[in-house]
């Protein structure tokens, strides 16, 4: 982006304005760009389209009134939310507990900065990308700790509690399923770590060796962890903590925290797609610079968006685990299975400097066995069962 | 380098701002209509009985215990997992992975220590 602005500057388009004005006005421009034209519409449409993907789980039919199969639901959501009421409870330390939601969505949006769209579609490319995008999503936690603490609700302090320790407690097996990652592409920043794989899926970090594969698994469910997902999302369990965290809140700050959860679950995608699924690696099929922007883009965000998909999935699938559950899932076993897989990368690279094409390849195919076995399975449940289907996906 | 880490910068400033107006343009819009009962703390409908400040369960903060000392290791990682590729190119791989085990090693005692000691579980069983 900078070149870009340097050349704009050097053809004279700004005349007579400070250098950095032209600098901080563009960053500004881009900014505004991402967030009103890519992270809101994002955050809501995903609202909306997991209310349908659940209710066509659950065999309803869900949101499909405002706009063309209710596609507008989230905007009218969004007006309803702004027109309620604002209510801070006398008891709560009101200062906290209107800041809360400020940290939370500061959180979740500036891990934007480092999504890499495409190889010239990214906001910066920072050389300490992964170690950035760690330390940014810890500002969720914050955010969460301050709203339950300062709601002075016991329903809150429990939620905010319980969602701290879970999510921190998860942070460490994802930090070190990245770190395999690191171990494998040697660098931290986004557009290297994609430049590190190819377009063809064997060429791709996931299939690199067999503790890269084990260690996306281990990436994405901690993800869903640190997201307050189901199948573990009891800092927020109706059934037992009325709302956790977000009791107290209403109107707008309550848009804010589930804002930030919907659009996470695009950035956890993304960030899969970044480290494992090769990012916005195409073939080599056309050269015109525009046509291979907007390639990039459109396999980058399906990639990415398919595991929003699978994250819709497994939360109408999935019953809620135990506290108790979670934390030992956590501690005794991923943590000991990603460590074994930072070490196995380190090793593997000791023993091939350059890779491993051929268990790549049997890795790869490996992949696609167990997607086949998976495939056959639910051929199998749908022949056994003989349930009644509709095939059309909207009502 | 400094252009794009102004980039965050601005992303921070930007995401505190886009909250702020929301709310703003809300207060304009939306009633306001304080009563007491509205405002008292939710606890299921009855009275709220005495305040949530209050002591809460210790296993909290031997979570956050070892979560610190895991969380840094990481971070002491990341530049080794970086000029990793670069020890092996140099001829130097396996001196940096035995390093790396070495390091991972003391740390995974320090979880099997918490381990043994019932520290992960989240009931802890007290010997009478």
């Amino acid at each position: 982006m900078q070149q870009l602005v340097d050349q704009l500057i050097q053809e004279g388009y700004f005349e007579g304005v400070p250098k950095d004005f032209v600098y901080t006005g563009f960053m500004v421009l881009v900014a505004l760009l991402v967030l009103s034209f890519f992270v809101a519409p994002l955050a809501g449409i995903t609202s909306w389209l997991e209310r349908r993907v659940w209710a066509r789980i659950q065999s309803r039919v869900g949101p499909n009134r405002v706009g063309p199969q209710g596609i507008l639901q989230w905007l009218a959501d969004g007006i309803k939310n702004l027109l309620k009421e604002d209510i801070i409870p006398t008891a709560a330390d009101k200062r906290l507990f209107a800041l809360a939601p400020y940290v939370v969505f500061v959180g979740f949006f500036a891990t934007f900065v480092v999504i890499p769209f495409g190889s010239q579609l990214i906001v910066a490319d920072l050389n300490i990308g992964i170690l950035y995008l760690l330390a940014i999503t810890s500002l969720v936690v914050v955010g969460i700790l301050m709203a339950g603490w300062s709601s002075n609700n016991k329903w809150s302090l429990l939620g905010g509690m319980r969602s701290a320790a879970q999510i921190v407690s998860y942070e460490i097996p994802a930090g070190l399923a990245l770190l395999t990652i690191v171990f494998a592409a040697g660098t931290l920043s986004m557009q290297g770590i994609i430049k590190a794989q190819g377009w063809a899926p064997w060429d791709w970090l996931l299939f690199y060796n067999p503790f890269t594969f084990a260690a996306f698994f281990l990436y994405f469910t901690a993800a869903l962890a640190e997201g307050n997902r189901t199948p573990f999302d009891i800092p927020e369990a109706e059934s037992e903590l009325v709302a956790g965290y977000v009791t107290e809140y209403s109107g707008m700050r309550f848009l804010f925290f589930f804002f930030a959860e919907w659009g996470n679950l695009y950035v956890i995608g993304a960030i899969a797609t970044t480290l494992f699924l090769g990012g916005w690696q195409i073939p080599p099929i056309t050269d015109h610079p525009v046509l291979v922007g907007i390639l990039q883009f459109i396999v980058f965000f399906l990639k990415a968006y398919l595991w929003v998909f699978v994250a819709m999935w497994v939360r109408g699938t999935l019953p809620r685990v135990r506290v108790d559950q979670l934390m030992s899932l956590c501690w005794k076993y991923m943590v000991p299975l990603s460590f074994i897989c930072l070490l196995g990368t380190a090793a593997w690279m000791v023993i091939w400097p350059q890779g491993n094409r051929v268990a790549s390849f049997v890795m790869f195919l490996i992949g696609v066995a167990i997607l086949g076995l998976f495939f056959r399975r639910v051929r199998f449940q749908i022949r056994h069962a003989q349930p009644v289907l509709y095939w059309k996906p909207y009502i | 380098m400094l252009f794009d880490f102004a980039n965050v910068l601005v992303f921070l400033g930007l995401g505190f701002a886009f909250v702020g107006v929301n709310l703003l343009i809300g207060r304009l819009l939306r009633p306001s209509n304080p009563q007491a009962r509205k405002l008292s703390t939710y606890e299921c409908g009855e009275p709220a009985s005495g305040s949530a400040w209050v002591n809460f369960n210790i296993r909290f903060y031997i979570v956050a215990l070892i979560f610190i000392i895991f969380e840094v290791e990481i971070a002491f990682v990341f530049p080794v997992a970086t000029a990793f590729r670069r020890w092996i190119e140099s001829g130097q791989g396996l001196f940096a992975f035995v390093e790396i085990v070495v390091f991972v090693g003391i740390l995974f005692l320090g979880l099997i220590y918490a381990w043994a000691k019932g520290d992960l579980e989240w009931v802890k069983k007290v010997k009478a």
